[in-house]
């Protein structure tokens, strides 16, 4: 039974939501039912990925012939560290946001649309999970399209409750799929240099070819642009506040946990172990545009969240600033840059989805998500509010946090390279997120309640603590960024892992 | 009454089967021809296509409704995931066709088979479908509400 688990396990874990997505689809009208299936088959490909994680942790890599062709012809999954622990925290973002979206949902989407919403939760889900597991740089593309289609779709569903969503998917739409555009033109030139499509075999093959090839500069060029859309890294991050913002609450717990992050990971995969640093742009001009931009994006995504007066807005322009973090640890190209970011982002990933399932909570309680209408209430949703700053706490780095792990790794990277500029900034921005976390705080627990609520319909209703169910997966993420801040053996343990096996392939 | 654009419509009445059976033929022929799921149901859904253009909007909700065209959907991608994952739990890995039948040649014939029948019922199903969307489309924002 275990051996043909570990043999299917790395299809499984994709096609589980991938069938099941369809499946809904067709036979099932009742949202309520539908939501079962999706938690039940979240589950088992949540187990599928951390069973895998399990095997991997040694070092070992699973391959998975599609079809019985072996690569490079066919396709072929491959698990490492690296996709195992993607597999894990995409898997995991969709179980809680599973967990939590069955009232959210039913509150803030109308009866007719809710069994759509979890059937593009899946198909999202199947994607991203898709984009970690394959080593086909075509299926990639496909997957990174399955899942992107998916989020638009997610986002859209935010209409109903306020139109602006659907402009905001509508842009997220067309940045989208210029990004996906541009990834697919640079693996069509890698695919017309080499003729596979394989990334292990990309690699052998590239490396054969000779220095200074203009087309492999212009595919390296097109990947990278491609995926830094799909990441919202900037300046091409204008798209991802109004889409977290508009998106219903269970959407946004899901896509800010896991959909930048597969980019990343994607972006890693390409700029490491298929080109390489000393290959096509290689690693000083990388070094020059990433780590600049990173920064920039870090304080001017901490600047607009500290005068942003939308709570989800705040914590999605705080995204932006985040995933700055993730990209310096890149951009530094080194051993303990690559450990830090994937540690960061690691816990960014359960302290962003508490922190926006914490928001969800409140949407489901009052239409109206301005910082002006939160004040006071910690008093009437104490549970929620005290998971909120638990999250908070680790997305500005305190320590005992997961989030203090990932910014020391970070800054001693950092150090280690003697960029004390990049540290400077690591520690001004944690300053800037303690600005806008405390704006929030601040209204909930210190301002007075105001009377009447602008805009919400149930301002004669008094506001109450958020249902058990969604305060359940809230304090589950909240925990969790605290117990990986203590106990770091999985994320740190997994990093190196992945960090040396990314330094291996770069020589 | 005569009814008007009767030239049109003499012709559609006569393109329309043909453009059928020619879909059917590149679906099923394409083991040994060019063609396949995803050409012939672009074909099947010009016929149709073609019947709403020339019989409207009305008729065309008569020949299939939309409920319809969303279960073909669905139904086209599951039978493609369903075939690949069938040679899973027969012994093979995902979509490896060779367990399908006796021998693996006959196996593959029945997957491949399968899997493009998938393909050409989604697309042609979805072509139709997003033409539906943009023929029939009303507008529930007003001009105010924006």
């Amino acid at each position: 039974m275990s051996e043909t688990l570990a043999l299917h396990a790395p299809a499984l874990v994709i096609l589980l939501p991938l069938l099941t997505a369809p499946l809904c689809f067709l036979f099932s009208r009742a949202a309520n039912g539908v939501w079962a299936t999706a938690l039940l088959v979240s589950l088992l490909s949540f187990l599928c990925a951390a069973f895998l994680l399990e095997k991997t942790f040694d070092g070992r890599v699973l391959s998975y012939h599609f079809g019985g062709f072996p690569p490079p012809l066919g396709i072929e999954y491959r698990i490492d560290m690296m996709s195992a622990l993607m597999l894990l925290i995409v898997a995991g973002a969709s179980l809680l946001g599973l967990l939590f979206a069955r009232r959210s949902v039913a509150r803030e989407l109308p009866a007719a649309r809710q069994s759509a919403f979890y059937v593009c939760y899946l198909l999202c889900a199947s994607g991203l999970l898709g984009v970690a597991a394959t080593n086909d740089a075509f299926n990639m593309f496909v997957f990174l399209e399955i899942s992107s289609l998916a989020a638009y779709a997610l986002i859209a569903l935010g209409g109903d409750r306020d139109r602006r969503a659907l402009s905001a998917a509508y842009n997220y739409l067309i940045m989208g799929t210029i990004g996906a555009t541009f990834f697919v033109i640079g693996v069509f030139f890698l695919y017309a240099a080499t003729g596979t499509l394989n990334m292990t075999d990309l690699a052998d093959r590239l490396h054969a070819l000779p220095v200074g090839s203009r087309s492999l500069y212009a595919a390296e060029a097109f990947i990278i642009v491609g995926l830094a859309l799909k990441i919202a890294l900037f300046p091409l991050h204008v798209w991802l506040p109004n889409a977290y913002a508009f998106a219903p609450s269970a959407a946004t717990v899901f896509l800010s946990a896991a959909a930048a992050k597969v980019a990343i990971y994607a972006l890693v995969r390409f700029l490491f172990s298929v080109f390489g640093l000393d290959f096509a742009i290689g690693g000083e001009t990388l070094n020059a545009v990433i780590l600049p931009t990173a920064m920039i994006g870090m304080i001017i995504g901490s600047f607009s969240a500290i005068f942003a007066r939308h709570a989800k807005r705040i914590f999605a322009y705080s995204s932006i600033a985040q995933l700055g973090y993730m990209m310096l640890g890149i951009g530094l190209e080194s051993r303990e840059g690559l450990e830090a970011s994937f540690v960061y982002l690691f816990n960014h990933a359960l302290a962003k989805s508490a922190i926006f399932m914490a928001l969800g909570c409140i949407a489901y309680q009052q239409a109206s998500m301005k910082l002006s209408d939160l004040h006071g209430i910690a008093r009437d949703m104490p549970w929620t509010m005290a998971a909120f700053t638990i999250a908070a706490l680790s997305l500005i780095g305190a320590p005992l946090t997961g989030g203090f792990i990932g910014k020391w790794l970070l800054m001693d990277a950092a150090l280690a390279q003697g960029f004390w500029l990049i540290a400077l900034v690591i520690a001004a921005v944690s300053l800037m997120a303690v600005l806008y976390v405390w704006r929030v705080i601040e209204a909930a627990y210190l301002k007075a309640p105001t009377g009447r609520r602008r805009g919400a319909p149930r301002a004669e209703a008094p506001r109450r603590e958020a249902p058990f169910s969604m305060l359940l997966p809230l304090w589950i993420a909240a925990l969790l960024s605290v117990y990986f801040g203590v106990d770091t053996r999985l994320p740190v343990g997994a990093a190196e892992i992945i960090a040396d096996s990314l330094e291996a392939a770069g020589q | 009454m005569t009814p008007r654009h009767l030239v049109l419509r003499a012709v559609a009445v006569l393109l329309a089967p043909a453009i059928l059976l020619f879909a059917l033929y590149v679906q099923f022929h394409a083991d040994y021809s060019p063609g396949g799921g995803f050409q012939a149901g672009v074909v099947f859904a010009a016929s149709l296509i073609l019947h709403a253009l020339i019989f409207g909007a009305g008729a065309a909700r008569n020949l299939i409704a939309m409920e319809h065209l969303r279960r073909a959907m669905a139904a086209g991608v599951l039978l493609y995931g369903l075939t690949g994952a069938a040679g899973m739990t027969l012994g093979g890995v995902f979509l490896d066709y060779a367990p399908l039948a006796q021998s693996a040649q006959a196996g593959r014939h029945v997957g491949v088979f399968l899997v493009e029948l998938g393909v050409g019922i989604t697309v042609a199903a979805t072509i139709v479908a997003i033409f539906r969307a943009f023929s029939e489309h009303r507008q529930d924002i007003g001009q105010e509400d924006w």
